[in-house]
């Protein structure tokens, strides 16, 4: 449990593109008549990315009002789902370090301390330049590519201080490298090769 | 060790194609129809015969579990798959959904038709975004192909979504799973009435996990005596293993149940890091099974009835290996502050419990306690343990119990090493 609050300051009002309410209303239908508030946490998550990756208050207004929901039921997704971010985060990247026991013992206590240096000495706070925020967040499910981050909606995996350093100097330049391991292995075979499917090893 | 003509999960890496094309060469969707024309009650059957048990934790007879469903009921019956993969440790489930995704469907259209359900809900993880656009790709073309949908080549109608959350570790539990995917917060309901009397807005709902359900047509097809001549008795068929931590080469891979631990370690993984004599302990299922300290592992098989003998579990077979560089209290530590965070507030003896021990372990992980703390640190956990609605509470419990058990004197020694009297130099 975490006491999660909306930012004190927040835009007059919030609005989907034509494209996502179109998007929308299709999501919508995938639930049965009346069930519409299944919908409630693609509908926010679609408002979060329109919204420089954080959640206006208005937008959850704007879902309720869609859904037929009151206020206070989408308020109370919003504050419970750890991933809306209620906050306004780094333009260029939103860095998730995982930093639970998996990655931990491989070594993200490091990848933390490279956050702290390089974009700001706590979690949840804005780079000087308003480029970079980050967080620690608890597993991200890919522990046999330990230690790695994800930042919006890739992951970047097998990480060392040193080539995060790096990743994050390429996010900084706008020249993301290709998501997944980044010391070049297929996504989760053994570093090396295969010891088990090599026929199917070859594309 | 298992053949490979005797895997399942063929491109679980990802080399090949894992699109539609791609996974028709490697037999998904070949004359699904005849499985399905053998009628429900046959692969209800086949499922029980081949032994397989759930792969989400529990290990519980899926073929049973589909039994539970009404045959006749006014209201419409759904599946539900958890791919809400968030157990520490775990790491499976992405493999399958990203590489294997028109397997893991055809696996959701054949369990679906055992049990009578129209529509499939698969409830992802949020923070699989990337495995959440394979999933939505394969169903995209499963629909333009006619094999799901309305009027489809199978005979039975079926629609299937994908759902997402955002980032709550509850919603792995079945019943915050369904809270969730009717848009509410993530806390789950008490049981009875399970979920198969009265899940998904109240009407008959199985939830399986993804492997579960993944595995069922090659198990079809190849038959149940095939599945259950691999393993051990009551411990059947393949299971994709996931070995992350200090080893040479971290890895997910598909072997026979009851495989030894060592094995699995030094032919897949490259070995412990410095030597299997450097293993200091291994979290053998995913973060809330009890650790288990080397002198346990040396013939350790991996499956569930071995590990439940020795207090542990299988769970998800995420295997976490610690070498004896390892601060073991500190490790522990961090997965308290794990449930810590991911309680989800609605009994207070989790939600008050959870921070309570992590707190403490924090503490011991410095020396900075009391030893008779260690009694009452264990008896909080058993307090815990077993009074509160779903299992999170236990599984905050159990890996601190298993720390307890197993590393009393390392918490003791740092204890007396924190109160030793500093030396009249240094206080200098």
């Amino acid at each position: 449990m975490a006491a999660r609050r909306l930012d004190p300051n927040q835009p007059a009002a919030f609005a989907f593109t034509p494209e996502n309410l179109a998007w929308a209303k299709t999501t919508i239908s995938n639930y049965p008549e009346g069930k519409q508030a299944s919908a409630v946490i693609p509908l926010l998550w679609r408002a979060q990315e329109q919204h420089q990756n954080w959640l206006p208050e208005p937008a959850i207004r704007l879902v309720a009002d869609m859904l037929g929901m009151a206020y206070i039921r989408v308020y109370e997704i919003a504050t419970f789902y750890t991933m809306f971010q209620l906050s306004p985060v780094g333009k260029k990247a939103h860095v998730q370090v995982c930093h639970t026991t998996p990655c931990m013992l491989r070594g993200s206590d490091a990848l933390k301390e490279v956050c702290e240096r390089v974009i700001h000495h706590d979690p949840h706070h804005l780079s000087a330049d308003g480029d970079f925020s980050w967080e620690p967040v608890e597993c991200l499910g890919s522990c046999a590519n330990a230690p790695m981050v994800q930042i919006f909606s890739d992951t970047y995996e097998d990480l060392t201080p040193e080539s995060f350093e790096k990743l994050l100097e390429a996010f900084k330049r706008g020249t993301p490298p290709k998501p997944g391991p980044q010391t070049g292995r297929q996504a989760s075979c053994p570093a090396g090769g295969p010891t088990t499917l090599k026929d199917f090893a070859k594309a | 060790m298992l053949d490979d003509k005797d895997r399942i999960f063929t491109n679980v890496y990802g080399f090949q194609d894992w699109k539609l094309a791609g996974a028709r060469k490697r037999g998904t969707w070949d004359n699904t129809k005849a499985l399905i024309d053998k009628g429900h009650d046959w692969i209800i059957n086949e499922i029980k015969a081949s032994g397989l048990r759930g792969r989400g934790g529990a290990g519980f007879p899926t073929g049973l579990k589909w039994s539970f469903m009404p045959k006749a009921d006014v209201r419409p019956s759904y599946l539900v798959v958890n791919a809400d993969e968030s157990e520490p440790g775990s790491c499976k489930d992405r493999e399958i959904m990203r590489h294997e995704p028109h397997l893991f469907l055809e696996g959701c259209l054949v369990a679906s038709y055992a049990m009578r359900a129209h529509v499939c809900y698969i409830y992802v993880r949020g923070e699989f975004i990337r495995e959440r656009e394979h999933l939505q790709a394969a169903i995209d073309e499963a629909y333009a192909a006619k094999l799901i949908g309305k009027d489809n080549v199978h005979g039975w109608d079926f629609e299937c979504y994908v759902h997402h959350g955002a980032g709550a570790y509850i919603c792995g539990e079945e019943t915050a799973l369904l809270e969730s995917l009717e848009g509410k917060k993530g806390q789950p309901r008490l049981k009875p009435p399970f979920p198969a009397n009265s899940g998904l807005y109240g009407a008959p709902t199985t939830v399986n996990n993804v492997e579960s359900i993944a595995v069922a047509p090659t198990i079809l097809r190849r038959g149940a005596t095939w599945f259950s001549a691999i393993g051990k008795p009551n411990n059947t068929g393949t299971k994709l293993f996931q070995i992350s931590g200090h080893v040479e080469k971290p890895c997910v891979v598909e072997d026979a149940m009851g495989v030894p631990l060592r094995e699995l370690i030094e032919r897949h993984a490259g070995g412990v890091r410095g030597g299997w004599d450097n293993l200091l302990a291994v979290i053998p299922g995913g973060s809330s099974m009890p650790l288990l300290p080397s002198d346990q592992c040396q013939d350790l098989t991996m499956d569930f009835d071995s590990l439940v003998k020795l207090k542990s579990g299988l769970g998800t077979a995420a295997i976490i290996v610690m070498d004896k560089s390892t601060d073991i209290v500190k490790a522990i530590a961090r997965i308290a502050h794990f449930y810590k965070h991911e309680s989800c507030g609605q009994c207070t003896p989790c939600r008050e419990g959870t921070g309570w021990m992590w707190r403490v372990l924090e503490r011991m992980a410095v020396g900075a306690a009391d030893k008779r703390e260690i009694d009452l640190l264990f008896d909080v956990s058993k307090q815990i343990e077993g009074h509160t609605i779903c299992a999170l509470g236990d599984a905050a419990a159990w890996p601190v119990q298993g720390l307890l058990r197993n590393f009393r004197s390392e918490i003791e020694a740092r204890i007396d090493r924190y109160r030793a009297p500093v030396p009249r130099e240094a206080a200098e």
